[in-house]
């Protein structure tokens, strides 16, 4: 009885360490990219790593999509077993670095020049007191309009270059009898666009002192009061149906032709292509009106943990291997998004790729480059989601006035802080 | 292996004795050693988790457990929000979602469990094919219910849809995307789910009424309502409160079908305080408030539980 437990003990234990011994050659990794053209993006960067040796090993997560990843990386991270790298978002990385989770970069990322190479307005999110714990994968931006090239050839419209034009291009279509605006009534969408009606009313500055800064004054200004009304103006441009809507049944609606323009990030563009749709010859990409020039962003990271040393090595090829030029290219070519550092070729991106490149660079050189406060690139979570609360009760009639949903809105961040 | 053992070695009655006592004692235990691991996986994941949460809501608890006491702040919170009703807090939301979901889920599904089984007893032809028909809905999970549902009272893909193209274009049912209504959307998918189920347990219970009694009354001349009336409904009770409790626990824990429904809702009009814990709790780093309104949810609970348990053990002592 006793050998026969000793020699389970033994296998037992010889199992553990070969097992372990495997985890050195391998990157666990913790993401919700489960979708197609996300999965194939992602098979670019396996493909990189197997080549140095390291063979990749997706962390499983049950029911998909972030917010249960979220969920089992916490558990993950209270039992101290962490993974390589993790999918995250703006403020997780800065909460997973202070409670001191996070691994150190600081080496790689200096040899590799990301200092200079990634945009400042990202740092903040990937660097945390000094130490490199995130590599950023791509930046989207929100500030985008998505037009059906057919639909807007039909009314005879051009590119609104201001929220005027705006209107009365989407009156144009109202009386073409398609429906103007496609927006899904969920509140990250609603808000997401509601960024860009603040950012167009109110200019850069007052962007970033409200929705960055969180100042009280400009949050209880008569441009936020005006932005609201904006918003309010936008929605009677929807059609009844749009409460509830998946943000990609909102873009099928602009691609089939049934209605004129969505307001979305660029991961809409995914959408476009899986349809096997061209800009320029299909559909349109212009910037929010009245936003040209700036960007307001959200960006994927891979937070690295503070895993055991002998497990290092295979971080620093991860990150290395995101960071990498040829990476960032093929990957957000494929994703719809634009490389996380300003000094990647735009050869094989098309037309709005290149034209997110382009404003990305001036953004980040101007100091127009803005985190997304819809998608948690603004303020903390906390914060973040009382916002797209006051927005989505505005949109959808429980709060009644502009007026109302700026005192609201006050209310929230304040309490939320 | 140990069996075969003691039964070899011939024993003096000196031996024997404090042996067999330690059989007996350990026979005595065993059930007591059988139910320990389970017993002890209940005081720790659930009674424990309980306390860990009770505790964690009186902290200022973000994005991770935080062990420093701060004082009742999250229940002053939630207190504060209670009462903002224009516009309508998100927790505001959520109780009196809950009042009206809970109220009508647990008054159809009883009035109407009660009602198909009473059909179904009247020795019909088929009714063993026709009872898992209404009971097969509670095998489906609630997401499938949910999704099912979100499809067929949606405008522009279902009923309203359907009929249109058959002509009756005048018809408008839009509950499910509007903030007023949607809550009834959750309590119609529910009743679905669960009536079935309600039914099969009114129909063991009409199944165990005693005959005798019932011909009894006929013979003195009562008709088939005051029947139902007067003696099937009453001797009905017990069956009453065990389908009140089972309904009542579906009711507040109901977390899945509100997202696979209507995912919360317009401006998260259909939330219900699971939902509004959940969100607090893991997507907005409010722990605090989210384990207060999970103990808040729990107090609900057992406000439910111990009249019910205290009726239950009063009778049986009796």
């Amino acid at each position: 009885m006793l050998r026969k437990l000793l020699i389970g003990t033994a296998l037992a234990t010889s199992f553990v360490f070969s097992a372990h011994a495997a985890d050195v050659k391998e990157v666990q990794m913790l993401h919700w990219w489960t979708s197609g053209g996300e999965a194939a993006a992602l098979n670019v960067l396996k493909g990189d790593l197997a080549k140095e040796g390291y063979a990749w090993k997706d962390v499983p997560v049950a029911g998909g999509g972030g917010d249960a990843a979220m969920t089992a990386l916490k558990a993950m991270v209270a039992a101290g077993n962490y993974p390589t790298a993790s999918q995250m978002l703006g403020y997780t990385v800065l909460d997973y670095a202070a409670a001191g989770v996070m691994g150190d970069l600081t080496e790689t990322a200096k040899k590799e020049g990301w200092d200079k190479s990634v945009p400042a307005a990202l740092q903040k999110f990937s660097v945390y007191e000094g130490k490199w714990v995130a590599a950023p994968v791509n930046v989207h931006s929100v500030n985008w309009l998505w037009i059906n090239k057919a639909v807007m050839d039909k009314i005879g419209g051009t590119e609104p270059k201001t929220f005027d034009d705006f209107v009365a291009l989407l009156d144009k279509a109202k009386a073409a009898g398609v429906i103007p605006l496609a927006l899904g009534g969920q509140n990250w969408q609603e808000a997401t666009m509601f960024d860009s009606v603040v950012l167009s009313t109110g200019g850069p500055e007052f962007y970033k002192k409200a929705f960055n800064d969180l100042d009280d004054a400009s949050l209880k200004s008569d441009t936020m009061k005006k932005s609201f009304d904006n918003l309010a103006k936008l929605v009677t441009y929807v059609d009844p149906n749009f409460s509830g809507r998946d943000w990609n049944l909102a873009t099928a609606m602009v691609i089939k032709g049934d209605a004129l323009v969505q307001v979305m990030g660029d991961w809409a563009k995914g959408e476009f292509h899986a349809a096997k749709k061209t800009p320029g010859t299909d559909f349109l990409c212009y910037r929010f009106p009245g936003t040209d020039g700036s960007v307001i962003y959200n960006s994927d990271m891979f937070g690295m943990f503070n895993v055991p040393e002998d497990r290092k090595a295979a971080q620093v090829a991860l990150a290395t291997a995101t960071l990498s030029k040829s990476f960032q290219s093929a990957f957000n070519v494929v994703k719809g998004s634009v490389p996380a550092r300003t000094d990647v070729p735009d050869t094989d991106f098309d037309a709005c790729g290149k034209k997110g490149i382009a404003d990305l660079k001036k953004a980040n050189e101007g100091g127009t480059l803005f985190g997304s406060l819809a998608q948690g690139y603004g303020a903390p979570p906390a914060v973040a989601n009382a916002y797209k609360d006051v927005v989505s009760k505005f949109v959808h009639g429980q709060i009644k006035t502009s007026d109302e949903a700026v005192t609201e809105l006050v209310k929230a961040i304040d309490d939320a802080k | 292996m140990s069996t075969v053992a003691t039964t070899q070695i011939k024993l003096t009655p000196e031996q024997a004795r404090p042996r067999a006592s330690v059989r007996s004692r350990l026979q005595d235990a065993l059930p007591k050693i059988v139910l320990a691991p389970s017993f002890a996986i209940t005081i720790v994941f659930v009674y424990g988790f309980i306390l860990w949460t009770i505790y964690l809501s009186f902290t200022n608890s973000k994005t991770f457990p935080s062990y420093v006491i701060t004082g009742s702040r999250a229940y002053q919170r939630l207190w504060g929000w209670t009462f903002d009703t224009d516009p309508p807090s998100s927790w505001y939301t959520s109780i009196t979602n809950m009042g009206i979901f809970g109220f009508l889920y647990i008054l159809i599904c009883l009035a109407l469990g009660l009602f198909l089984a009473i059909l179904l007893d009247q020795k019909i032809r088929g009714e063993g094919m026709l009872r898992p028909i209404y009971l097969y809905p509670m095998a489906l999970s609630f997401i499938v219910t949910g999704v099912a549902w979100k499809w067929f009272l949606d405008p522009g893909l279902g009923l309203e849809q359907t009929l249109h193209q058959w002509g009756w274009t005048s018809f408008h049912f839009d509950w499910i995307k509007n903030k007023d209504f949607v809550i009834y959307t959750v309590v119609i998918a529910g009743v679905w789910q669960a009536s079935g189920f309600i039914m099969a347990m009114f129909l063991a219970g009409l199944r165990g009424i005693d005959g005798e009694i019932m011909k009894a009354a006929q013979i003195d001349g009562a008709t088939t309502f005051q029947l139902y009336r007067r003696i099937v409904i009453p001797l009905l009770r017990p069956i009453f409160l065990s389908a009140f409790i089972v309904l009542a626990h579906l009711a507040i824990k109901s977390y899945d079908l509100v997202v696979a429904l209507t995912s919360g809702g317009p401006g998260g009009s259909a939330w219900l305080p699971s939902n509004f814990m959940y969100e607090y709790t893991f997507k907005r780093n409010e722990m605090a408030v989210g384990s207060a309104s999970a103990v808040i949810m729990l107090m609900t609970i057992v406000a439910i539980i111990v009249p019910y348990l205290y009726s239950e053990l009063r009778e049986k002592s009796r």
